[in-house]
């Protein structure tokens, strides 16, 4: 005797066009799914009504084992309570059992006898307990053994939590994420806990082998004893309660109580029966529908997408949106494309996570390792080419946010792939850009917040280059580019467009260096004015492109540079660095910053008779006079006496020198006498950016050479360690070993060589910190020292051809290059702005 | 451009192609560049960003960048470009057969 208990029609007749949509399952995506369909204005669409076998409202079942724990009341753990439903005019069958769906009726029957009609229908079932066959667990055909539990539900819980009162000793069955937290949270109740697990690595779906033997320690120290490749074979009792379990090589355990925690499978018992196709689980399309029948969806553990079956909250939540898009008609074409399995979890108070591949698989995959067991940490990547694809973080997850970005979204990586398991002193690049707060500031020199950006990525601009213009974020040190392409990548979701002026040397003129300087040599292009003229789109100059293309142009011409002062940055015009208020600060070259009473006296003079209004030492050991007036600089010139010291260029600035073997007790090697050699051969040489270096005596290392675009070690028995790609300024970074030599000869030889390359292949204004792990010490070594290309003669032989052109732009000086080269161009009338100290 | 009737300020030749020079006009600044087609523009000579002397600025046919911070301006009207900051004023600006400079009234954006 069915009876319809409400016919359909009847309903309808009042709304026509609501249809019937039956929810069965009332667990977190069957819930989540209606949530997305009320969001889409599912409610004028479609009358709702969700079964549910739990006599409760919609709750949080990962937040279970926080509520055994005793950290969560059950009522905490809520996420609809039933006024929700009524609310949302929806009819919740909770403690109702759906027994049989009808797919030719249309028609689902339920455990209290009553049916009903679907137009569509929702099957979100989940998944139960799965207890692995075992001598003594069940007590008849329906119910385990008084003091076995599975760990599934909210009774269960509760279960659990009254029968513990008073109990000492508890097992859990299964070392995987859900076994592990039951431990923890019987062990909480002040149990005594120990945990079997099959398989010989703890949590073994997420972690290998090395994780899990750093996580078991974790636990183990937490005074869980763990237990792996044991096989339980029987479940001991008396008087029909548990007291213990014994393994197939027949030892015992004796225990109180007992939870199975062995792994869950899908509810799909409802589905075989209508006829559905079920393998692992119901199988869908990549709209979640049934493959057998257009009218029914299927969400959640139930579901088999692709042959993948998730566990996992975070899928759950985009098959939700796809299937409620598609049922409501609102994105017809919303499809599901399987989600990439990331998660982050506190497992008995161990901090983990893990996403993508836990080893590499391709010969070409990159794979970093670090492991301290004492400390309990353990952290992996895997990367293919240049994408994140697997990551386990294991007692420390700090870099989780970034990384489960950047596997998802595919974000570019650092190019030190150690960055992305440690904070290296890198400024903040490696922050995920979705944690940080809106007012954080990303460019520290221009002072631009991450919501200034991500307004202007709203409002259209989807380039990096885009963003950096008009928000100016990237224009000051750069330090921030890889910080803010992730916040403009993040702010634009996936949305970035290529900007195809990256990868041109210089933005007005298309073309990447090589190819640039290819053409400029076929042309024969001696000029900046040239280059525009026979390159650029419509010939038309361009301001930005000038001073990087007379850099080139001078290190590919060297003598046939043709200079055109009008392509010169005005520190390049007046060889002097502009300050602040229109003044210039002038550093005499101090080679290896070993100077003269003699020089000291006449920088005295000239500070005195210029009212000089600072004097500073700068980091590279040379004189600063701050503060002199454009107009004075031909006389300050040749009042010193002394040659340019290129503190303004993108050049060859300084070597850095210590005290060596004259005086110091410690020097093994005559740094200051190289470090002289080596400014004396190089000054002033023009290159894509700066080029700081020092030469130190010892390994003491007081000249910070390993901190310089090249620094040069003495080591005890005369060698000489030559490191390259260091930086102490914006960034910091430690210097590759690229070589080491036992003369200074071969220093000098491999410095041009290696400064030489340098100039040849990086980006305008690309340091050696950047240039040099993008090439990869590997590849420079081979090139630089070994010779892998044959290109060291040449790029020796270019080297000593700029050397041969250098002169000392101070003399120009004495005969003004172009009319009023000195002229002030601001203020007319000189009022000294910045305060006399 | 056509003739403006003030009194001459500079020289042509005081300016060489492609640069930009200061010039005081009855108490402003005004910088005066050189294009590299031979014609010439007139922008206030301070940059309203932080002082900058625009007149050291690197130019091209549409625009100078201020050399202390890069804030760029139209040589033609004052707009800034690179972030659409506050622009300074253009002025007319012309050189007689002779090369001798005249600074006119600003041009009205």
């Amino acid at each position: 005797m069915t009876l319809l208990e409400e016919a359909p029609a009847a309903r309808n007749g009042h709304e026509p066009s609501r249809s019937r949509l039956v929810v069965v399952g009332n667990g977190m995506a069957g819930v989540r799914a209606v949530e997305e369909i009320l969001a889409r204005d599912g409610a004028g669409q479609f009358a709702i009504t969700v079964f549910g076998d739990e006599p409760y409202g919609n709750y949080n079942r990962i937040l279970l084992s926080n509520v055994l724990a005793g950290s969560d009341d059950t009522s905490e753990i809520y996420l609809n309570p039933v006024d929700w439903y009524t609310d949302n005019d929806i009819d919740l069958r909770a403690g109702v059992r759906v027994v049989r769906i009808d797919r030719f009726a249309k028609v689902v029957l339920a455990d209290d006898g009553s049916t009903l009609h679907y137009d569509r229908l929702v099957i979100a079932t989940g998944s139960r307990s799965f207890f692995p066959p075992m001598e003594g667990m069940w007590a008849d055909n329906t119910t385990l053994t008084a003091g076995v539990f599975g760990f599934r539900s909210l009774d269960d819980c509760s279960g659990m939590i009254d029968y513990a009162a008073g109990k000492a000793r508890a097992v859990v069955i299964g070392g995987g994420l859900l076994g592990l937290e039951a431990a923890r949270g019987l062990q909480n109740r002040g149990l005594e806990v120990e945990v079997v697990h099959a398989a010989p690595t703890l949590m073994n779906a997420q972690l290998d082998d090395d994780a899990g033997a750093i996580l078991r320690r974790s636990v183990e120290n937490l005074g869980i004893t763990v237990h792996t490749e044991k096989r339980t074979e029987k479940v001991l009792s008396a008087d029909g309660a548990v007291t213990g379990i014994e393994f197939s090589d027949g030892t015992q355990v004796p225990c109180d109580m007992l939870v199975v925690s062995a792994g869950i499978r899908p509810n799909v018992g409802l589905a075989v029966r209508a006829g559905l196709t079920v393998e692992r689980a119901i199988v869908v399309d990549d709209h979640l529908r049934s493959v057998d029948d257009e009218n029914i969806y299927v969400v959640g553990e139930c579901a088999q997408h692709r042959g993948q079956v998730y566990g996992l909250v975070a899928p759950l939540w985009e098959q939700a949106t796809v299937l409620a898009e598609h049922l409501t008609g609102t994105n017809p074409k919303a499809v599901y494309q399987g989600s990439r399995m990331a998660t982050k979890l506190k497992v008995a108070g161990v901090d983990v996570a893990a996403m993508g591949l836990k080893h590499p698989e391709h010969p070409d995959d990159e794979f970093v390792q670090f492991s301290e067991p004492r400390n309990g940490i353990y952290k992996t990547i895997v990367v293919r080419d240049g994408k994140l694809v697997g990551a386990t973080l294991v007692g420390d997850v700090s870099k989780v946010a970034f990384l489960m970005q950047a596997f998802d979204r595919g974000l570019p990586l650092p190019e030190e792939r150690i960055s992305l398991m440690f904070d290296l002193g890198t400024p903040s690049v490696e922050v995920g850009a979705a944690e940080l707060a809106d007012d954080a500031q990303v460019c520290n020199c221009n002072g631009v917040s991450k919501a200034a950006i991500v307004s202007c990525v709203q409002g259209g601009q989807k380039t990096v280059s885009g963003v950096s213009a008009a928000t100016r974020a990237g224009k000051g040190c750069g330090s921030c580019k890889g910080l803010l392409g992730q916040v403009v990548e993040w702010a634009a979701g996936g949305a970035v467009e290529e900007d195809a002026s990256a990868s041109w040397y210089v933005p007005g003129v298309p073309y990447a260096k090589p190819e640039l300087m290819r053409l400029i040599r076929e042309l024969e292009l001696h000029s900046v004015s040239s280059v525009f003229a026979a390159l650029a789109p419509e010939a038309a100059e361009d301001a930005q492109s000038k001073m990087g293309l007379a850099s080139l142009l001078q290190m590919m011409w060297a003598e046939e540079y043709v200079e055109e002062h009008d392509a010169r940055f005005i520190n390049d015009r007046v060889h002097a660095n502009i300050q602040r208020d229109g003044t210039f600060s002038v550093v005499p070259q101090m080679k290896g910053g070993v100077t003269s009473s003699e020089q000291l006296r006449k920088i005295a003079d000239v500070a005195d008779k210029y009212e000089v209004p600072l004097i500073k030492l700068t980091g590279g050991q040379r004189i600063d006079l701050l503060g002199i007036r454009k107009e004075d600089l031909p006389a300050v010139w040749a009042d010193l006496d002394m040659p340019s010291g290129f503190a303004y260029g993108k050049s060859f600035r300084t070597v850095k020198t210590c005290v060596g073997t004259d005086f110091c007790r410690f020097g093994v090697g005559d740094s200051t006498a190289l470090g002289i050699a080596i400014e004396e051969r190089f000054k002033g040489i023009a290159g894509p950016g700066k080029m700081k270096l020092a030469v130190t005596g010892c390994p003491r290392n007081c000249a910070e050479a390993l901190c310089k675009d090249l620094g040069v070690v003495a080591v005890e028995g005369g060698r000489w360690e030559i490191y390259v790609g260091g930086a102490a300024g914006a960034h910091v970074r430690k210097g590759d070993l690229l070589a080491t030599v036992t003369s200074a000869a071969e220093v000098m030889t491999l410095t041009g060589r290696f400064l030489q390359y340098y100039r040849e292949s990086a980006n305008w204004l690309e340091r050696t910190y950047s240039w040099v792990p993008r090439m990869g010490i590997e590849h420079l070594r081979a090139v630089v020292v070994d010779d892998s290309e044959g290109i060291a003669e040449r790029l020796d032989a270019e080297m000593q051809k700029a050397v041969d052109a250098y002169r000392d732009p101070w003399t120009d000086g004495r005969e003004p290059a172009t009319p009023g080269q000195f002229r002030p161009s601001l203020p007319l009338t000189v009022l000294p702005q910045v305060p006399v100290r | 451009m056509e003739e403006v009737d003030a009194p001459v300020v500079g020289h042509l030749e005081d300016i060489p192609v492609g640069e930009g020079r200061a010039f005081a006009v009855a108490g402003d600044q005004v910088a005066v560049f050189r294009l590299r087609d031979g014609s010439l523009r007139a922008l206030d000579a301070v940059c309203p960003h932080r002082g900058g002397p625009l007149a050291d600025g690197l130019t091209d046919e549409r625009v100078v960048v201020c050399p202390l911070h890069g804030y760029t301006y139209d040589l033609a009207t004052g707009q800034e470009m690179s972030s659409g900051a506050t622009g300074v004023c253009a002025y007319q600006v012309s050189a007689d057969e002779g090369g001798a400079i005249r600074i006119g009234p600003r041009i009205a954006r």
